[in-house]
């Protein structure tokens, strides 16, 4: 390169002209990039959070559209405290984790009481009915509490009555591959749906064992070998959010509207 | 060999990055436990390969050398973002699997050096081939790990099931070890020796050597 250019090159204009030009390049660039795809990307986040819904409530099938058959799930919002249903946001749109954070919208969990180790709690949560026909064939609630790594986040689906289990399902977790993530592993989830949440006293019931749960157990489900602490914390995850501090007052007003019945 | 056909192929064997040059070894662990991830990072990681040694070539001539690795770096990390985009919008379920590692795609050190060590001097053709036949040295690495590590570790390969796993009613063991980091290391290391094996030129001579003792010295 000749002489002349060089030491043009390294110019104090020169480097604030390529400096500035590089920068508005690149902003152009990544900013178009950011925005162009910003639709398709909601979209794919919005369908893949209905698809783990489908999943829980055992509608989601290969060959299904999504959007199409997530009409029927109904998104309610529940207060949590009294257990009543809540108009105060859209439960489509309503974001729990970002309103656990908020001072109007979230409160702070008694250390005692945070089994799920989560700190915050938003006062209100979205859920889904799942209706057949008029009748109410499942309700499907938000849970998500500490493992041994990460926080795994998932949905429960309990029984009308909101006595029993009908499926358990994580979407986001980062637990050890190879054991801790044996929690989405189909045939240690398919042990989760029948079993009673509630023990004879009305205290939390399900159990995750060492080793292998006894056959017939109405509440226990097996070990995780090699992942005893991220098993404990699922079912910590789930004491936290059938309890008191959870939907406990929403459970205990579908058990008793149910007896109504 | 022509010269292109060179700058492509030279970097799949004879100077393959991560096995001679053990760069990029971070990202060869992390997301290498199944092949589908593996081919998603290897195809961002090739692309951001091939358009920033173009983009830096381009411009070669009017960067200042005073800020000459940020510039480099801007283009690489603005890049680096596109396909991360891209990636979001068009592979969701895999790109979540990947998580930060196509963000850290940024501080890989087989695209910055090659930035430094050949765009910034050849010109834009040969600094794309280049990009493209780094990219694919890479690939073939995360590949190969990737899918014994798949395959012993999960019985499978892209998620069909190739070696029926006995906790489903098969013959076939998992390995678990397979699926954590360490096993990367273990397999990387075995490519490393099959290569150097096959090709001793690869073989870095030893920086000291211990000196034998005679006799008549010690005396």
């Amino acid at each position: 390169m000749p002489e002349g250019t060089k030491r043009n090159r390294d110019s104090t204009a020169n480097t604030l002209i390529v400096a500035i030009s590089v920068s508005l390049v690149c902003s152009i660039l990544v900013s178009a990039s950011a925005v162009m795809l910003k639709p398709r990307q909601l979209e794919n986040e919005d369908l893949f959070r209905k698809r783990i819904v489908l999943e829980v409530a055992g509608l989601y099938g290969p060959d299904i559209d999504i959007a199409e058959t997530f009409a029927q799930v109904e998104p309610r919002l529940v207060e949590l405290e009294s257990g009543e249903y809540s108009d105060v946001a859209d439960p489509a749109e309503f974001d729990m984790l970002a309103a656990a954070g908020d001072s109007e919208f979230g409160i702070a969990i008694p250390s005692a009481e945070d089994l799920a180790v989560i700190r915050r709690r938003a006062k209100y949560a979205p859920i889904f009915v799942i209706r057949d026909g008029d009748a109410i064939e499942q309700i499907i609630l938000p849970v998500y509490g500490a493992g041994l790594w990460s926080t795994m986040y998932g949905y429960l689906s309990v029984s009308p009555d909101g006595l029993s289990v009908r499926g358990l399902q994580f979407y986001d977790h980062a637990e050890t591959a190879g054991l801790g993530d044996q929690i989405d592993k189909p045939d240690w989830l398919a042990q989760w749906p029948g079993l009673a949440l509630f023990d004879a006293d009305g205290d939390p019931a399900i159990e995750v064992v060492r080793g292998q749960a006894p056959a017939g157990s109405t509440y226990q489900v097996d070990g995780l070998s090699g992942a005893t602490l991220t098993g404990r914390g699922v079912m910590n995850l789930v004491h936290y959010w059938i309890g008191p501090d959870g939907f406990g007052p929403y459970l205990d007003r579908l058990a008793a509207e149910a007896d109504n019945e | 060999m022509s010269e292109p056909r060179r700058i492509l192929i030279d970097p799949l064997v004879d100077d393959n990055p991560v096995l001679l040059q053990v760069l990029g070894i971070c990202s060869a662990l992390a997301v290498t436990t199944s092949l589908l991830p593996a081919l998603l990072m290897c195809a961002a990681m090739t692309t951001v390969a091939m358009f920033s040694g173009a983009a830096i070539s381009a411009i070669r001539a009017h960067i200042p050398n005073n800020i000459r690795i940020i510039v480099q770096m801007t283009i690489i990390a603005s890049l680096v973002i596109v396909v991360d985009q891209v990636l979001k919008a068009y592979a969701y379920e895999t790109s979540k699997q990947l998580s930060v590692f196509v963000g850290l795609i940024i501080t890989n050190c087989i695209i910055l050096g090659r930035a430094e060590a050949f765009a910034a001097k050849n010109p834009v053709g040969a600094s794309f081939l280049d990009g493209l036949g780094n990219g694919l040295g890479y690939s073939a690495v995360l590949v190969i790990v990737a899918a014994c590590r798949e395959l012993f570790g999960a019985g499978t390969l892209l998620g069909y099931t190739v070696l029926p796993l006995t906790s489903n009613g098969g013959w076939y063991e998992a390995n678990g070890m397979m699926l954590l980091p360490p096993s990367a290391f273990f397999i990387i290391g075995l490519l490393i020796w099959a290569v150097r094996t096959a090709r001793p030129k690869q073989v870095e001579k030893p920086e000291y050597q211990i000196h034998e003792v005679h006799r008549t010295e010690v005396l």
